[in-house]
């Protein structure tokens, strides 16, 4: 098994620490992970992204040409990204962020509301959360339990009592998350 | 799972490495892309439980004297910086080395010259390697590709530091300090006892018992005869350091007709670009130089005798590629393929260059 992935958006909407969770998951699986962020200027109100693959191999470039998987969270990732899907491969987007249609017809294309959803939960910062519940909802790499496994190692003992929220937004988007 | 692997960015590891290496002190002073190290560094709070030092200087060259008076003391100490800082520490480097000192230096290389970028860049090979400060001098090198080694060569840089009281450099850069990955971080090393550090450095400075003359720790000579000599025994100990030091990696290198030769995280990108000729049908390999100094000339000479050529893939304007070529000797053609300015090459990009320059040049 590997997954190469991109995880594309605004600075602030959590790309990096989605991506993050994502990697923690993967360690509790025993699979290898890179994370790679862009990092820089980039970071302070420019788009964001970060690169996350998860392995049963070991893993060589952290830089990549095109992913198996891209999820972009505004236009400006869609436009930089759609390209770089594989075919075949997978895209997912939040409707909020994107007004523009995909035209490619040779890789699949997800639609998850996770700002909408997030907005009706009263809780903005699970954005990043209820997109990941998409992702594993369509392509099912690492267990609900080692996510919260991973979610519980990277966050700070006094942040736990969060993590009961975080289930309920990676459930969120694993029920929203739609066909295009 | 064990509780050792960690997931963790390159400079976080070199941090947690240090620790745990038995380190008695980090001076510093923060840049981005190695900012972390330091941060981590405070955050760890070691001189609660091991005793290290760590102290965030005024500058960089007050942080590589620092070093220098921790050495000359014989502690196992170092710090760390990226590009601009590297070349405010130079002078700092060139006496450490003029005085025959042990200690470990971190450069997370950015892209430059001048301030530059923060993004990621090896355009300091030819600073660490041919020399960058002044005088007759080398550093061990080592070129990390992976989190696993930006925390592996922590405790091998300061053992081969010792091992020949020389400074030694960890050349990285902005991709692998930044990235994160799984790492199994060393065990924890007990920082040596007062009654130890004196049985392993009875050179170093520590004051004077009444049964031996003073330890003097200088690298300034003025009697040129005496000066000649001290650049005699430098020498002397490069060459023993060339003959048994020089490290390197291949990969499917066994029936390749071509080659890349790669350090860093260059060589991680290259491996892809390997996987991706050999879906094609072309036969090629990696040679990456862990070590860069020593150099592993014997090696890419043994395969100027095996492959039709070789491409040095460097986030630089072409300097390893010296260095192969040297040791290939004209036999085959060597090209280089290089991004700048802190730009990194994508794996695609660095096949079309090996087609253009050497496939089918």
């Amino acid at each position: 098994m590997k997954e190469e992935i991109i995880i594309a958006g605004f600075g602030g909407q959590g790309v990096l620490s989605m991506g993050k969770i994502l990697a923690y998951s993967g360690l509790m699986e025993g699979k290898e992970v890179t994370w790679m962020p862009s990092y820089g200027p980039e970071q302070r109100g420019g788009t964001a992204n970060v690169t996350v693959i998860l392995s049963d191999a070991p893993i060589s470039s952290p830089i990549l040409n095109q992913y198996d998987i891209a999820i972009v969270l505004n236009q400006p990732s869609l436009e930089k990204f759609v390209g770089k899907v594989k075919p075949g491969g997978i895209l997912i987007y939040d409707g909020y962020g994107i007004n523009t249609p995909v035209t490619r017809t040779d890789i699949q294309v997800y639609r998850v509301d996770a700002m909408d959803a997030a907005t009706e939960m009263k809780n903005e910062k699970a954005f990043n959360m209820i997109v990941l519940g998409g992702l594993l909802k369509i392509v099912p790499m690492v267990k609900l339990e080692n996510v919260l496994l991973g979610l519980k190692k990277s966050l700070p003992e006094r942040h736990h009592k969060l993590i009961p929220m975080n289930e309920a937004a990676i459930k969120k988007g694993m029920e929203i998350i739609q066909k295009v | 799972m064990s509780e050792e692997i960690k997931l963790l960015k390159g400079n976080e590891a070199i941090a947690h490495a240090a620790i745990r290496s038995g380190a008695d002190g980090y001076f510093g002073y923060p840049i981005t892309p190695q900012s972390e190290i330091l941060e981590t560094l405070m955050a760890e709070m070691p001189w609660e439980t091991t005793g290290m030092v760590v102290l965030q200087a005024e500058s960089e060259v007050a942080a590589i004297n620092m070093v220098y008076g921790g050495a000359a003391t014989g502690k196992r100490v170092m710090t760390s910086s990226s590009s601009p800082g590297i070349s405010l520490k130079l002078e700092g480097i060139s006496y450490l080395a003029g005085a025959d000192l042990p200690c470990l230096i971190v450069n997370v290389m950015r892209g430059g010259p001048g301030l530059g970028t923060i993004q990621p860049s090896q355009a300091d090979y030819f600073q660490t390697v041919k020399g960058g400060g002044h005088g007759d001098y080398r550093l061990i090198t080592l070129a990390p590709s992976s989190v696993q080694e930006m925390a592996d060569f922590v405790t091998l840089g300061f053992d081969l530091a010792f091992k020949y009281s020389n400074p030694v450099m960890i050349l990285a850069d902005g991709i692998v300090g930044q990235m994160m990955e799984k790492v199994t971080l060393p065990p924890y090393q007990k920082r040596r006892t007062e009654e130890e550090l004196r049985k392993e450095c009875p050179w170093a400075s520590q004051g004077k018992p009444a049964d031996r003359k003073p330890n003097v720790i200088t690298s300034l000579e003025l009697d040129p005869a005496v000066m000649e000599e001290n650049n005699n025994r430098f020498q002397a100990k490069y060459k023993k350091i060339e003959e048994n030091e020089v490290r390197y990696e291949e990969f499917m290198c066994d029936d390749a007709e071509y080659l890349l030769v790669a350090f860093g995280s260059s060589a991680r990108i290259c491996q892809k670009v390997v996987e991706l000729a050999r879906e094609e049908g072309i036969k090629l390999g990696l040679l990456r130089p862990i070590t860069l100094w020593p150099f592993p000339t014997q090696a890419i000479a043994t395969y100027a005798d095996k492959v039709k050529g070789m491409l040095s893939v460097e986030l630089n304007a072409g300097q390893m590629v010296e260095d192969i070529r040297l040791a290939v000797n004209g036999k085959i053609k060597v090209e280089h393929y290089g991004r700048l300015g802190g730009i990194i090459f994508t794996p695609d990009e660095i096949l079309q260059a090996l087609k253009d320059k050497i496939i089918n040049a």
